[in-house]
């Protein structure tokens, strides 16, 4: 377990290199792959989001964790698909149509996929069926929207509604956030969940596929 | 002399602009919108089409700042002139599309409607140190594709004042224009008085999109006022240094200069912007951040070595509430403006990130901005010199009070700041209530609206912006315009 620590000092410090190193060294040493993202990656993740929620640590830290932990990733992919390891699940994120801001779906993306995501990013100016369209055909479990203007917020509702229309509420969640976006909003029209920023993001959207961890 | 802050040396004001032209010929700018794309290559530009990007050479930016007017003016609804941006005059309009309001009564934020715009309307029109009107907040009680044109009428039957705002569609800019142009009765009327200024974001880094340059465009056409404003978030979508944000700036709203003037040689513009350190630790780009300020007054000393106009987001806050940090952030903000020069200057009433307006801060904010005209004014001898007899005088009368030399100059060289500034001694205080800023404002804020009178627009002219805007209306479902309720 002692490399484990090693590995997880190395995503938490944001050294590339030395985390894809140490993971081969791990793969290496027989660690099972499982083990190996939950016990070292995504123990790493948790507790930068932590830090970075504390303060401890600024976005740039948490995105050269998130960075650290894609190297490595690279290393277990294969293993963890040719052992069937599910990921912690697919998300598709984009920026609802006619809604040109994408800084912050941007933030959400990188944090979710640091945190051990697969991300589907779409953009900005994303139709509603574009959405839908690639939930299903990715099998993703999570459609992320962002919204930064109240002229684009209504599109988000076309979103939820066509998930249902299609009859795929028990395999698509929604979940929406943006400034202007509220936890009401999302209520109203029948978003599985809102978030307020990056980090909340990741904690709602672990929620929505009960993810303990 | 104007007292007045600089941050640029020439040389590196100088290094700069070059490099910012560097980066217009050598990485281009992203379009989305043929026509511009096609305007651009049309005069020269070279143009990669796969990715949209197109190519600005020097002389193409030379063409465009020769052309760009050095000066131009706004004129009221009933067509007096109300602003010359020229040199180095500050004027101030409030923060522009908040979708928040800080509810008066309750204290908390809430989604702005029809009732806290005429609200607003009506207050602004009263505040001797707010030069124009903004659309400063989004009223949610209308259909949203009418959100941005309503706000436009309802300043324009409310108050007098010119307005800064801008569409959030192309088809918007439409019904936005026919306002105006009945207001003005033409457009040669318009192009001769204008009467708005729309605001226009490339969107960061180096991208026009479609919405945005189509707006420039519509509004050099009708030698509508422009101000570009250009968003370099400093550490994420635009370098970390002021010097970096501010090549990117400039870069940004030379192509904007650049758009207008080829569509319409001669059409106004400011040269502005809303730029903001990105806070790393919150997400957050801080428009009350020293750095931020910093910025906008170095890119107001580009515009004007361009010999432009200019304009920035400066002189507002992102406190949830009338506090403190509100009043400090908003006073730091129009202080380094009125120091810089910048000629138009967007921000007060808001809070919290330009999403939240306040009417009770408006009112603060009018005493902020009485302050900095005075400011702006600066230092000058009255009637001071020779000293000696003044000071004779005052040795044999004992004081100055009554001084041929006070009467004259006191209400010049000393500004009265209205009732929600707190100048009286600790037991007059007492005696008056005690009250908080937050108190006199909002007592201030009631007396406006009870005081407020409609200006004298024309019957008729009113009867046909109403039926502009409710034909807009009826496109979008809406019979019934809510302020024929209130
Ligand atoms: C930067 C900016 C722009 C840039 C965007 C650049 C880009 N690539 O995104 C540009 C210049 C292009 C722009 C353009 C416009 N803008 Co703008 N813009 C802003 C500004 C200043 C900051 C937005 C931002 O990036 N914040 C930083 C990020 C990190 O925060 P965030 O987006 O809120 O995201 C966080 C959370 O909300 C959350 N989150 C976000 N998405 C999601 C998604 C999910 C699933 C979850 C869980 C969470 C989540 O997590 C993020 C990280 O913490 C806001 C002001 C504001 N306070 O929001 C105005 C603002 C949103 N814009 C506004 C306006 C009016 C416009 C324009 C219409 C202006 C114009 N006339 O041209 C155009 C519209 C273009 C269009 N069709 O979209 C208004 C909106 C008013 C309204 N009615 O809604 C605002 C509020 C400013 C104002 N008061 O005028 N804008």
């Amino acid at each position: 377990m002692e490399s484990l620590t090693a590995l997880k000092n190395s995503v938490i410090g944001g050294d590339e290199d030395s985390a894809a190193d140490l993971t081969q060294r791990a793969i290496d040493a027989n660690l099972a792959p499982k083990t190996i993202l939950d016990d070292g990656l995504i123990a790493a993740m948790t507790i930068v989001g932590e830090q970075f929620k504390n303060h401890e640590v600024f976005l740039p830290e948490v995105l050269l964790a998130a960075r650290a932990m894609n190297a490595a990733m690279e290393k277990l992919k294969p293993l963890l698909l040719s052992q069937n390891v599910p990921t912690l699940g697919r998300v598709v994120i984009g920026s609802v149509q006619g809604d040109l801001h994408d800084i912050g779906k941007n933030l959400v993306g990188i944090m979710l996929k640091g945190a051990g995501f697969e991300i589907i990013d779409l953009g900005h100016d994303v139709t509603p069926a574009n959405f839908v369209d690639t939930a299903e055909s990715e099998s993703a479990g999570v459609i992320g929207m962002s919204a930064l203007l109240t002229t684009t917020m209504p599109a988000m509702k076309q979103v939820v509604d066509l998930v249902h229309d299609r009859d795929l509420d028990s395999r698509i969640k929604t979940i929406v956030g943006g400034a202007p976006v509220t936890a009401e909003f999302a209520s109203e029209i029948n978003a599985d969940a809102y978030g307020f920023d990056a980090a909340s993001a990741v904690d709602r959207v672990k929620e929505l596929l009960d993810i303990t961890q | 002399m104007k007292p007045s802050v600089s941050f640029l040396s020439k040389e590196l004001l100088e290094r700069i602009v070059s490099e910012a032209r560097d980066v217009l010929a050598d990485v281009g700018v992203e379009v989305h919108n043929n026509d511009v794309i096609a305007l651009l290559s049309d005069h020269g530009a070279r143009v990669d089409t796969a990715k949209n990007r197109v190519f600005l050479p020097g002389d193409l930016i030379d063409r465009a700042l020769s052309t760009a007017p050095r000066s131009f003016k706004l004129y009221d609804a009933l067509g007096q002139e109300t602003h010359d941006f020229a040199s180095d005059q500050t004027y101030f309009t409030p923060g522009s599309a908040a979708i928040y309001v800080l509810d008066s009564d309750t204290g908390k934020m809430r989604a702005s409607t029809t009732d806290d715009y005429v609200k607003y309307a009506r207050i602004i029109s009263q505040l001797p140190y707010i030069a124009s009107q903004s659309t400063s907040m989004v009223p949610s009680d209308v259909p949203e594709r009418i959100s941005d044109s309503y706000r436009l009428y309802l300043s324009l039957i409310s108050g007098c004042k010119p307005v800064v705002t801008g569409a959030f569609t192309i088809e918007a800019f439409e019904v936005m224009k026919d306002l105006q142009l009945i207001v003005r009765g033409s457009g040669d009327a318009l192009r001769a008085r204008p009467l708005t200024v729309f605001s226009c974001c490339p969107t960061a880094p180096l991208k026009w999109s479609d919405v945005t340059s189509q707006n420039v465009v519509d509004c050099a056409r009708y030698s509508i006022p422009v101000e570009y404003i250009s968003m370099p978030l400093s550490g994420f979508v635009a370098p970390v240094t002021i010097v970096g944000s501010l090549v990117q700036h400039t870069a940004e709203t030379l192509s904007g200069v650049v758009i207008s003037q080829l569509t319409n040689p001669g059409a106004p513009a400011l040269y502005g912007g809303s730029p903001a350190i990105f806070d790393v630790r919150y997400e957050t780009t801080p428009m009350g951040a020293v750095e931020t300020m910093m910025i906008d007054c170095a890119y107001s000393e580009i515009g004007h070595y361009l010999g432009l106009p200019t304009q920035a987001y400066i002189s507002l806050s992102d406190a949830k509430q009338l506090d403190a940090q509100a009043g400090l952030e908003s006073s730091l903000g129009a202080t380094l403006a009125t120091l810089a020069g910048i000629n138009e200057v967007s921000g007060p009433g808001m809070l919290d990130f330009e999403s939240c307006f306040s009417l009770e801060k408006l009112v603060v904010d009018n005493e902020i901005c009485g302050m900095m005209q005075r400011l702006g004014q600066g230092i000058v001898p009255r009637d001071d010199f020779p000293a000696v007899p003044h000071f004779q005088e005052l040795l044999a009368e004992q004081h100055l009070l009554i001084s041929e030399h006070t009467r004259r100059h006191l209400r010049t060289e000393h500004y009265f700041p209205g009732p929600v500034i707190d100048r009286a001694n600790r037991s007059r205080w007492h005696e008056e209530g005690a009250t908080t800023l937050r108190e006199r404002a909002s007592r201030e804020v009631q007396r406006l609206l009870s005081e407020y009178e409609p200006y004298d627009l024309a019957d008729e002219m009113r009867g046909e912006l109403g039926q502009r805007m409710t034909s807009e209306a009826q496109r979008w479902d809406m019979d019934r315009l809510p302020h024929e309720e209130l």
